[in-house]
């Protein structure tokens, strides 16, 4: 059963992957369609950011990802190195949690 | 490489500046994702699946919080067919993700299948925030393939050697993945419509949060793009 419920996740998986790229093959698409497509990642990756920053099961809450992110931010703001930027964060989440 | 490759200021296919090199990013990114696969292994044999078949599904699955979902329901007592619904919820935006990346990923019908299983949130964060479709490509393949060694590796880690190893928040970890996808994300809002399409996805988001299934909240931000475009367009007349 465990099994069986193993492959058919993976198959689900992997056809929610594969089903724009592989249905719209590699044709050429209006400016209008990429201009959307464009777009599509950008919402789902700010709400990604906020999500993984206050979400607690089905709780928002502010704790010390909060100002790992706003340090992140000013970061990002004063354009410094994307591995800055990350081990910034990490490390403000486990200073103030180690503090606290 | 890619930090090169570019910036050209006021076209609009090209306003991206890609964040330093994608190899670094990809490696530290990586890196992180193998430190949570460990964890995923730990709790996917505590929650009562073999070694083997953590390692299977860490492979074929491939994309963390489905698996993370999954788990948690057997964990919680629940059978594995109740434990296919939240983790399809969360699988639900790779769908979106293979869309946006469907210009970048390699033409040839066999190389596009096979990349199509490295579309998860890392390798789209990677491949968007390029500003040129060769350089997208690379980041995304070096992301993808960083991710799903370090992922298997951490996986397998963790389901051989069980407990004993600490909650990858004390290290902030769990911090880790914002900030990246921050900086990420940072260099398309320059587009068109972007900023826009970002604060609508957060508000759509946090708004579902307290009512919606996890993974829910942030296939609805989605809806974000429409006013995004409409923006985008009003911009240009």
């Amino acid at each position: 059963m465990t099994w069986a419920a193993l492959l058919a996740l993976s198959v689900v998986s992997y056809a929610l992957k594969a089903s724009g790229p592989v249905l719209a093959g590699g044709r050429r698409l209006g400016p209008g369609v990429r201009q959307t497509l464009d777009l599509v990642a950008v919402p789902l990756l700010a709400a990604l950011i906020l999500v993984q920053t206050v979400g607690d099961g089905h709780r928002l809450v502010l704790d010390a990802r909060v100002p790992a992110l706003a340090v992140a931010a000013i970061l990002v703001w004063r354009r410094a190195p994307f591995l800055v930027v990350v081990l910034a964060a990490a490390a403000t989440a486990a200073l103030l949690r180690a503090l606290a | 490489m890619p930090c090169e490759a570019g910036y050209r200021g006021g076209m609009d296919v090209a306003i991206v500046r890609p964040p330093g090199s994608a190899v670094t990013g990809a490696v530290g990114i990586g890196i992180a994702v193998g430190v949570y696969g460990i964890s995923f292994g730990v709790l996917a044999v505590a929650s009562g699946l073999s070694p083997a078949q953590a390692c299977v599904m860490s492979m074929l699955v491939f994309t963390g919080a489905s698996q993370f979902a999954f788990v948690g329901v057997l964990a919680g007592g629940g059978g594995a067919v109740a434990a296919m619904g939240p983790a399809v919820m969360l699988a639900v935006r790779n769908a979106a993700y293979g869309l946006s990346l469907t210009s970048i990923l390699p033409a040839r019908l066999r190389d596009r299948a096979l990349a199509a299983h490295l579309v998860i949130d890392e390798t789209t964060a990677m491949a968007r925030a390029q500003s040129e479709p060769d350089a997208a490509r690379r980041a995304f393949l070096a992301t993808g393939v960083s991710v799903w060694v370090f992922w298997n590796a951490g996986t397998l880690a963790g389901a051989l050697l069980g407990g004993g190893i600490g909650d990858p928040s004390t290290l902030g970890l769990d911090a880790m993945f914002p900030a990246a996808f921050l900086a990420l994300l940072a260099p398309q809002l320059r587009r068109p419509g972007a900023p826009v399409a970002a604060a609508a996805g957060v508000v759509i988001a946090l708004a579902l949060v307290p009512f919606a299934p996890a993974g829910v909240p942030i296939i609805a931000a989605l809806a974000g793009v429409v006013p995004g475009v409409l923006t985008a367009r009003g911009v240009r007349g």
